[in-house]
């Protein structure tokens, strides 16, 4: 067989670890000890050696991994694609049937990742074998290839068909098992190698990734802040609990999945809220969320609209004002930066303001000094303040207010699966 | 190598060698290392009795300025193996322990539910509108189209003037799409209501790099876009001038990934790229806060875990990690010997109970993320998935593959 000298330079990263993992599933399956059982298949007239069947290829997977037959299916459906076994009987199909068709293992000779990249020249010499050795034996696709190879490599082609003429020479003194399964072995690289037009490219791993690693050695990442704390991980199971009635995907939601029932018909009504809410939130659920934190309920464009109308009845409501003003300054236009900053001093900051907001004085002197020279972040520390004093005064006391739980009361109530809930509990 | 002295800690004044503990904390053990405790923290957050001890590296005025780099590479990597092993020594309870006494998951009928046909080509990437419905996909011959993933209409389509579009968000205000690639640039298209309209002509490029964009996403406005690309940096941008506003060098190699956190500050992002790291940034300062290298391979998807305080990412190596940013360290990997292909986006169910995988096998695989097992496995795409992401309600997943389709 011709030799490949070519690198194996351009080679991608992603496809070797893939190609070295599926090699460690192959040679396992070899192993003689707690490898498969093979046997020898009959071909025609022809017995094969070290053949075994798709039906044992996925029990031995199933037995090793522990995995379901669908995904066992799957795993050895991948090794027939990628070249590492290959079918004996319809040697053009690099499909897996669980049954009793009898496939073998590929040679490492022509592993993808030992061959890779096929050259033209190898593929001529296979295609001129082909040619001679039956003719009519190409397909359209492959008589395609061979005549602009033809063209191509024209100025080696004595090469090609002489090297063609030898290979063949040379297996005709083999022993016709042998032969076959040569023959299959090399179909099987080439199929891979050179796919049929409009088949799918198994190799195509998309655009390349140029790696730059530069020998820069950051010594920054070195600095180590070790914090010795015996790390217990209970905030995530937490959070994970709070959350998992709330999660659609685990737990469904009501009244139904509209992916699944296809329902976005159903409006909610929740008092003043049925114009704003979208159909597929249970208003229940977006309720609940509100008390489980402060960002739940700013984040969500009712929680804070709630939020307002409660805060304006308590007479704070120049917080939100202030806290939502700053976050546009963060998050807008570059150019309008200093006419905004100019607004919130004029309305939030200046004493005597109209809607003056309460920070301390250390922080109110930062922030002036920074409005001289404004910039995107001049309102931050401000910001924070009055987040945090919303998130330990106002918040907890929305929480407890009658508006809020007025709100919840009624969009139990919309609920139609709640009823049942409502009427076991007691009124607050 | 100046750097040394300037960035291994002003500790001049610190004790020397030997265990020096802060009045009023109970002694720790004799660290035999060239660290010394400096501070004692309080312990705040950890739900542990046990002690808390902060070890700053810093170094002794023994370390000569003109020591060469790789001198201090090795000594530094001695130290951190010692370190490893003191705290192994302390008995760290892992995710998977404490989440045993949490009910199992149980069996997940995860169906497709949708099918969205019209892409000539592979989709590389995708995107949800804030009102859950709507999404935008981006391929490999440079269409970009906003769909109604509910009725799988299509509302918008554009054609980019280049291919493999790998980077595309929607906007908060649902008007607007961004998207970029192999042109380097990100290009933000308006959205209008006129469906005959030609959204090519309103087209305002915004981020401009040196090699492709790989993936970009809008901050908490539609004004300001965050981009990552395959030169090393990210970038914020400001929209209406396109402006670079701030730029985060420090990753060697390609920034595949990023994503922001939804902090109540909302300042930091976190990033993967081909050197294996994953980072965390501070928008307003450019600096990386943290830093985090346990992967064998590229990091193709990060994604934060929906509280903020972790995130997780996937890789080439097959394996999904979740690192926790306080506690700053890996605290679970997510792998199995019979998955052999990479994973190529990662994204978690609105709890964060559940992680989902979409993997280059063309397969996405569900994991329990307290418990460390995989849930399921699905099947369906014919080639491998490029894109995950789930809804903004958590009602459903969307992912997008190379056969050309898009599933709900």
């Amino acid at each position: 067989m011709t030799i490949n000298t070519l690198a194996r330079g351009g080679w991608d990263r992603e496809q070797m670890a893939c190609f070295q993992k599926m090699e460690k599933v192959i040679v396992a399956m070899q192993d003689p000890d707690m490898g498969m059982k093979m046997r020898n298949q009959r071909l025609l007239i022809t017995v094969i050696p070290h053949a075994m069947t798709g039906r044992d290829m996925i029990t031995w997977l199933i037995q090793k991994y522990c995995i379901c037959e669908e995904e066992a299916l799957h795993i050895s459906g991948m090794l027939v694609r990628y070249g590492y076994v290959y079918p004996l009987k319809e040697p053009r199909s690099l499909v897996l049937r669980p049954d009793e068709s009898p496939y073998r293992f590929q040679t490492p000779y022509f592993w993808t990742s030992t061959r890779w990249p096929a050259s033209e020249l190898d593929y001529a010499i296979y295609l001129a074998k082909k040619n001679i050795r039956k003719q009519g034996e190409l397909m359209e696709y492959e008589k395609e290839r061979y005549s602009v190879l033809h063209k191509r490599i024209n100025h080696t082609w004595d090469f090609v068909v002489m090297q063609a003429r030898e290979q063949l020479r040379a297996s005709k003194q083999r022993r016709k098992a042998d032969r076959i399964v040569l023959e299959c072995q090399e179909q099987a690289y080439w199929l891979i190698n050179r796919p049929q037009p409009g088949a799918h490219n198994v190799l195509d791993m998309g655009l390349e990734r140029p790696n730059n690693l530069s020998a820069r050695v950051t010594l920054v990442s070195d600095i180590i802040t070790f914090l010795y704390v015996s790390y217990v991980p209970v905030p995530f199971v937490k959070y994970s609990e709070q959350y998992q009635n709330h999660d659609p995907i685990m737990q469904g939601c009501l009244p139904s999945n509209p992916w699944i029932s296809d329902d976005t018909a159903y409006t909610r009504v929740l008092g003043h809220l049925v114009l704003l809410v979208p159909a597929f939130a249970a208003p229940v659920d977006l309720v609940e969320r509100w008390s489980f934190s402060f960002m739940e309920l700013l984040n969500d464009i009712m929680g804070r609209r709630e939020f307002m109308i409660y805060l304006e009845k308590e007479f704070s409501a120049e917080n939100l004002c202030f806290w939502q003003a700053c976050e546009d300054i963060r998050h807008g236009e570059s150019s309008r930066i200093v006419e905004k900053v100019e607004e919130i001093y004029k309305n939030f900051l200046t004493p005597g303001a109209a809607r003056w907001v309460n920070v301390d004085s250390k922080t109110m002197d930062k922030t002036l000094k920074g409005i001289r020279h404004p910039h995107r972040f001049v309102m931050d520390d401000a910001q924070m303040h009055i987040y945090f004093l919303m998130k330990k005064d106002s918040y907890p006391r929305y929480l407890k207010s009658d508006l809020y739980k007025n709100l919840l009361a009624k969009a139990i109530m919309n609920c139609p699966t709640c009823l049942f809930v409502l009427s076991a509990c007691s009124p607050s | 190598m100046n750097n040394s002295q300037v960035e291994w800690g002003a500790a001049e004044d610190a004790a020397p060698y030997g265990a020096a503990a802060s009045p009023g904390c109970r002694s720790p053990p004799p660290l035999l290392l060239l660290f010394f405790l400096l501070l004692h923290l309080k312990t705040g957050g950890a739900s542990s009795p046990c002690d808390v001890m902060t070890a700053a590296s810093a170094v002794s005025s023994e370390v000569q300025p003109n020591e060469t780099l790789t001198h201090l590479k090795t000594e530094s990597d001695t130290l951190k193996t010692k370190l490893e092993e003191e705290r192994a020594k302390l008995h760290d309870v892992e995710l998977h322990q404490v989440a045993e006494k949490v009910d199992g998951l149980g069996q997940f009928i995860m169906k497709t539910r949708r099918t969205l046909k019209g892409h000539g080509n592979k989709v590389l990437c995708m995107d949800w509108c804030k009102d859950k419905r709507r999404i935008v996909s981006s391929s490999q011959d440079g269409k970009v189209i906003v769909w109604d993933a509910f009725t799988t209409n299509k509302e918008h389509a554009v054609t980019m003037p280049c291919t493999w579009v790998m980077a595309c968000a929607y906007a908060p205000s649902g008007c607007a799409v961004a998207c970029g690639g192999l042109d380097n640039k990100c290009s933000v298209y308006p959205l209008s209501l006129d469906k005959n309209e030609n959204l090519a002509a309103k087209k305002k490029s915004v981020a401009m790099h040196t090699n492709y964009l790989s993936a970009c996403s809008f901050t908490n406005s539609d004004m300001q876009i965050l981009t990552s690309s395959g030169d090393g940096t990210c970038a914020l941008w400001d929209v209406e001038s396109g402006q670079l506003l701030q730029s985060f060098h420090g990753h060697a190699a390609d920034v595949l990934c990023l994503d922001l956190a939804p902090s109540e500050t909302g300042n930091t992002f976190v990033s993967g790229g081909c050197d294996k790291k994953a980072n965390v940034w501070d928008m307003r300062s450019g600096q990386c806060i943290q830093s985090f290298e346990t992967h064998e391979s590229d990091i193709n998807s990060v994604r934060y875990y929906p509280s903020g305080d972790a995130f997780a990412s996937g890789s080439d190596d097959a394996t999904c990690r979740l690192y926790d940013l306080r506690a700053d360290r890996e605290v679970a990997i997510y792998s199995k010997e019979s998955i052999i292909f990479g994973v190529s986006s990662v994204d978690f169910s609105l709890s964060g109970r559940l992680l989902f995988g979409g993997y280059n096998d063309y397969t996405i695989n569900v994991w329990d993320v307290l418990k460390g097992t995989r849930v399921s496995i699905l099947f369906g795409h014919e080639n491998r998935v490029s894109t995950l992401r789930v809804s903004p309600d958590g009602t459903a997943f969307c992912t997008g593959s190379w056969d050309h389709t898009l599933r709900v």
